[in-house]
């Protein structure tokens, strides 16, 4: 179980990412997105997903039993090829129902200081 | 006229989704969880069959509502529940039927409830975008 003491906390990330116009474009080919030179709204997940992971796996949550429950973007500049991103995350919430427990984090992608895109994943840990 | 007025249902789109969609999405996102992928593993730990990736799904909405924005560059807001799997056997290409209503408009921005259906049943709940006029 995720000690409650980490609700709240922030997981500064220490390496960035530069997004590459190849990433983009498979990402958008794989949705069947004509225009594969703009990151599609969901493009985030691909840097939030990994980091969001690897703060809850060194928190001891065991990935495997791991069930997306829902996700949420705010997007207040549109990822493109070239961004060097910085992604920081904090868990929101925990809690436990029927023995899952429910974590929501929430990914910030900071480009030149400022928040690209945040992004909530609620994940469901099953019991 | 545009076609942003509340009450107003967008015409829905459809997007086959089959087994080689599932791989290329996994390379595509990184996301390499044998349940997508893998039948035997997916019965292994309790599935019914090969899953599709919650975010493959919504981001074939995500093309709907770029599509229907016009460009994926007017989303603003985007979230949504999985509610059910989208399950897909080997073989077959399982049909996604997106479509949204439009339940608020402003000089700006538009916001849209959207619906995809999987073999008549809802698999996403709660969705919503946001995107600019």
């Amino acid at each position: 179980m995720l000690n409650p003491d980490l609700v709240g906390r922030t997981f500064v990330g220490a390496t960035s990412t530069t997004i590459s116009s190849d990433s983009i474009a498979a990402f958008a080919r794989a949705l069947g997105e004509p225009e594969t030179h703009l990151a599609p709204p969901t493009f985030a997940i691909t840097i939030s997903l990994e980091q969001s992971q690897s703060v809850l796996v060194e928190s001891g949550l065991d990935w495997s039993r791991v069930v997306h429950g829902d996700q949420r973007f705010l997007i207040n500049k549109q990822l493109t090829a070239g961004m060097e991103i910085f992604c920081n995350s904090t868990i929101e919430s925990a809690r436990v129902v029927a023995g899952n427990e429910i974590v929501t984090v929430r990914s910030d992608l900071l480009n030149g200081g400022e928040v690209a895109v945040s992004s909530w994943s609620t994940l469901v840990f099953r019991a | 006229m545009s076609i942003f007025v509340v009450g107003a249902a967008l015409p829905e789109k459809r997007y086959i989704i089959n087994r080689a969609a599932l791989v290329s999405y996994a390379n595509a996102s990184g996301d390499q969880n044998p349940i997508h992928q893998n039948e035997e593993f997916a019965i292994s730990v309790g599935l019914e069959n090969v899953i599709a990736h919650g975010m493959y799904t919504m981001g074939l909405v995500g093309q709907y509502v770029s599509a229907m924005a016009g460009c994926s560059s007017k989303v603003r807001e985007f979230s949504a529940r999985f509610t059910k799997p989208v399950v897909v056997p080997a073989g077959v290409d399982v049909e996604l039927i997106v479509s949204a209503t439009v339940v608020e408009v402003t000089d700006e921005i538009a916001k849209l409830e959207l619906t995809a259906i999987c073999n008549e049943v809802k698999v996403l709940g709660m969705a919503k975008a946001v995107i600019l006029l």
